[in-house]
């Protein structure tokens, strides 16, 4: 029998064994990282569902069939931004994660990231290889951090049935803002009360008095700017404005700025804000068949590449054109368009950085980039296509799309690690601008004080590593 | 300590070990890291860098701050008394003998049971201005429902109604210590011509103190904490950040912007608001709360 006195200490001893088990297996470093046959598993989160994963799965199976050294597991993973991060926090990260672009910025600057220069050298990719505006989205402060997946760029889709309705041309969209307004105003149908019977009119005949009342209930509108409201915060591109300096100063507040949010205000304004709430009730969302654009409520509509395969999912019947969103001036800002996308990084701490690089590679290949980009109906973010892939093209406005991605007016989110914080600030701005609770001026002075504030304390971080990091990510 | 005492304490702590480490381990190095990390500049990735109290200073010029914990303190102050008096009313109710109370007493309580996203999204579509079903009942009493979620005005009473429908926890622990209310009280108030709200104001309530109490600072805690509701339902604060409490915004700071630093600075500043509240709650019912065998 085991005495008294050994007892705790035995006791002790097992919950010991246990705890190193539990934190052993845990928290394993080292994991298996090999298949059964020799190859090295590289571990690749990436985001996307549906056809847009299984286009990714092909050519990851592709990449595995084509040597014998490497192996690719994809791992759909949701928030994969905030996951990522904290993998990479916790020192056990994947070798590849599919971000979004625009995150890059802010997690290159924490060093969240692997700088992948030496490697793009080594490999002889530069940027010559690409249209440019998405290799620029992958670099800051000088580095090169992520590859690109797969592109998008930003059109206005417009409703060739509505504007036959309307009696408008429909092969003509708007050119400048002020047009678009116009044929905005000429598509919007309302239910108006007269002499006690209600009406269904078009908004330009409308009474100058009822359109000063507003007293009528909207049934089809013919844009309104906060429909899908996703890139509020860079209307001002379309303005001729930027959000900073490119240094450490903001211009939210800027002419173009105000005047950009000035005319988001002005529809409000002029269709009545409690209409167009009531209105915007019953928009499902952009990506379902209750979309607005896709259920003939909304007849133009600020949209990715991507809108091609809701409306072949939920709406192939429909009639539809894709052009460059007007601007302010066509002749000064002509082909303004937000290119933006999905990449491929490194995580700082992978395990595997250099076959993981060898997939990056892979995927930046013109072949199975193009089979990527065509399974997901999107465009090759590379500088050369294939004619072969614009003629397998589903999407009949796949070169507009590539038009505006290679036009010197095409902008990216800034590249500025306070990027998030300002975007959200300036949603906020927008929706106090759009429910007429304060002034376009003072929204975006607000906007330019808070986030002005928070990217000074950023930076004043930023210059107490900054030697130490430049010199890391050098070596 | 004699060497059998020595031995007994050893022996004990060996068995209380597995809590004690979790504790350890999961708790109290978290709390102490927090704290640290409250006086720091912190991304989660790199190394906390010192900045004194810096985060606690950004904080007093932080007009959202200030926002969210108004939101927070608004929302609690709606809630909090309405919960209580609801959960109690129906309490109260559910334990008078009626047919079928155990099934009343089930769907109560049921909603309570329903996950907090389920909720959220269920109550979405109820206060949507346009389809909803509030506002379609509201029509035929012939008034003209606001648009709950879209305008600021209601956004924050509309999540007050949200949780007014999981007051079923709450119900349930009520109807415990109501059972415990002697029959006899009732009985020699009866004989006295006592009406039904005498005796619930002079007999019950008195009676129940104790678990009143502990469902208030419960509540304080429950409010000023409010999290899954408001996040679900208007993701970043939803307009005019009208329904951005406290702990989204927290949430917002430590994983969207990765400032953990003052994410944390944030944690404890309303840790001190809770442990303030509570002895204030404490300390001013101290005298009402009726604790048998005093």
């Amino acid at each position: 029998m085991i005495s008294k006195t050994r007892l705790p200490i035995l006791f002790c001893a097992l919950l010991a064994a246990v705890a190193v088990a539990t934190f052993s297996a845990g928290c394993s470093k080292q994991p298996n990282d090999r298949t059964p046959d020799g190859r090295i598993i590289v571990q690749y989160w990436e985001k996307w569902t549906g056809f847009e994963s299984d286009a990714m799965q092909a050519i990851v199976d592709d990449f595995n069939a084509s040597q014998d050294k490497i192996w690719v597991e994809k791992l759909t993973v949701s928030a994969i931004d905030r996951k990522m991060m904290l993998a990479t926090a916790g020192g056990n990260p994947p070798d590849i994660a599919g971000l979004w672009a625009f995150s890059v910025n802010n997690y290159a600057e924490k060093s969240a990231l692997t700088p992948l220069d030496k490697m793009l050298e080594k490999a002889g990719i530069t940027r010559d290889h690409y249209i440019p505006v998405y290799w620029d989205l992958c670099e800051m402060h000088g580095h090169m951090w992520a590859l690109p997946s797969t592109p998008a760029s930003l059109a206005l889709h417009w409703n060739k049935k509505m504007f036959r309705d309307a009696g408008l041309d429909p092969e003509r969209p708007p050119r400048t803002i002020a047009e678009l307004d116009a044929m905005a105003e000429k598509l919007t149908v309302v239910s108006v009360t007269r002499n006690g019977k209600k009406i269904r009119v078009h908004y330009p005949d409308l009474t100058p008095e009822e359109k000063e009342k507003k007293d009528f209930d909207l049934l089809q509108l013919g844009y309104v700017p906060s429909e899908p409201g996703w890139w509020n915060a860079l209307w001002g591109y379309w303005f001729g404005g930027s959000i900073w300096d490119g240094d450490r100063t903001l211009t939210a507040n800027s002419p173009e700025n105000v005047a950009a949010m000035t005319w988001f205000q002005s529809y409000p304004l002029k269709y009545g804000l409690n209409n167009i709430q009531t209105f915007g009730s019953s928009f499902g969302n952009p990506s379902s068949p209750q979309s607005p654009f896709l259920a003939g409520q909304i007849a133009m509509v600020l949209q990715g590449v991507w809108m091609y395969n809701f409306i072949d999912k939920y709406s192939p019947e429909m009639e539809w054109g894709a052009a460059a969103f007007p601007s302010v001036d066509a002749e000064k800002l002509p082909n303004v368009t937000v290119a933006e996308g999905d990449v491929l990084v490194i995580p700082r701490g992978a395990r595997h950085p250099e076959e993981a690089f060898e997939f990056i590679k892979y995927v930046n290949t013109q072949g199975p980039m193009e089979k990527l980009c065509l399974g997901q109906r999107k465009f090759s973010p590379l500088a050369t296509m294939s004619d072969d892939f614009i003629r397998k093209h589903p999407n009949p406005y796949i070169k507009t799309f590539i038009e505006l991605a290679k036009s010197p007016n095409a902008r990216t989110v800034p590249r500025m690690s306070v990027w998030l914080i300002y975007s959200d600030e300036m949603g906020v701005a927008f929706g106090q601008v759009g429910t007429l609770l304060t002034t376009p001026q003072a929204a975006l002075d607000d906007v330019q004080r808070r986030t002005q504030w928070k990217f000074d304390r950023v930076m004043r971080r930023w210059d107490l590593v900054k030697e130490d990091r430049m010199k890391e990510w050098s070596q | 300590m004699t060497r059998g005492e020595r031995k007994t304490l050893w022996l004990g702590l060996a068995f209380i070990s597995p809590w004690i480490i979790g504790f350890l381990v999961f708790t109290l190095y978290p709390l102490a890291a927090s704290i640290y990390y409250s006086f720091c500049d912190y991304d989660v990735i790199s190394k906390p860098v010192w900045i004194g109290a810096l985060n606690y200073k950004d904080m007093v010029t932080d007009s959202v701050f200030w926002k969210s914990l108004g939101n927070t303190f608004y929302f609690a102050a709606l809630s909090l008394p309405l919960s209580l008096i609801v959960a109690l009313l129906i309490a109260v109710l559910l334990n008078n003998p009626v047919v079928g109370r155990p099934a009343f007493r089930t769907f109560f309580f049921l909603p309570s049971l329903v996950p907090q996203v389920a909720i959220a999204m269920i109550w979405l579509w109820i206060f949507n201005g346009k389809f909803g079903l509030l506002n379609y009942a509201l029509k035929w009493f012939g008034l003209d429902g606001p648009n709950w979620l879209a305008d600021e005005n209601w956004t924050k009473p509309s999540l007050v109604l949200t949780s007014l429908w999981g007051v079923g926890g709450s119900v349930v622990i009520y109807l415990a210590a109501l059972q415990d209310v002697s029959r006899e009280l009732y009985e020699s108030a009866e004989i006295d011509g006592a009406s039904a709200f005498t005796k619930l104001w002079h007999i019950t309530i008195p009676m129940i103190s104790p678990v009143i109490y502990f469902n208030l600072i419960m509540g304080i805690i429950g409010a000023l904490q409010v999290f899954s509701g408001p996040y679900i339902m208007f993701g970043g604060g939803g307009p005019n950040r009208s329904a951005l409490f406290y702990a989204v915004y927290l949430y917002e700071n430590a994983f969207s912007y990765f400032q953990m630093g003052y994410a944390c600075a944030m944690a404890w500043v309303l840790f001190l608001i809770i442990l303030f509240l509570t002895w204030a709650a404490t300390s001013s019912t101290r005298k009402h709360v009726y604790y048998a065998g005093e």
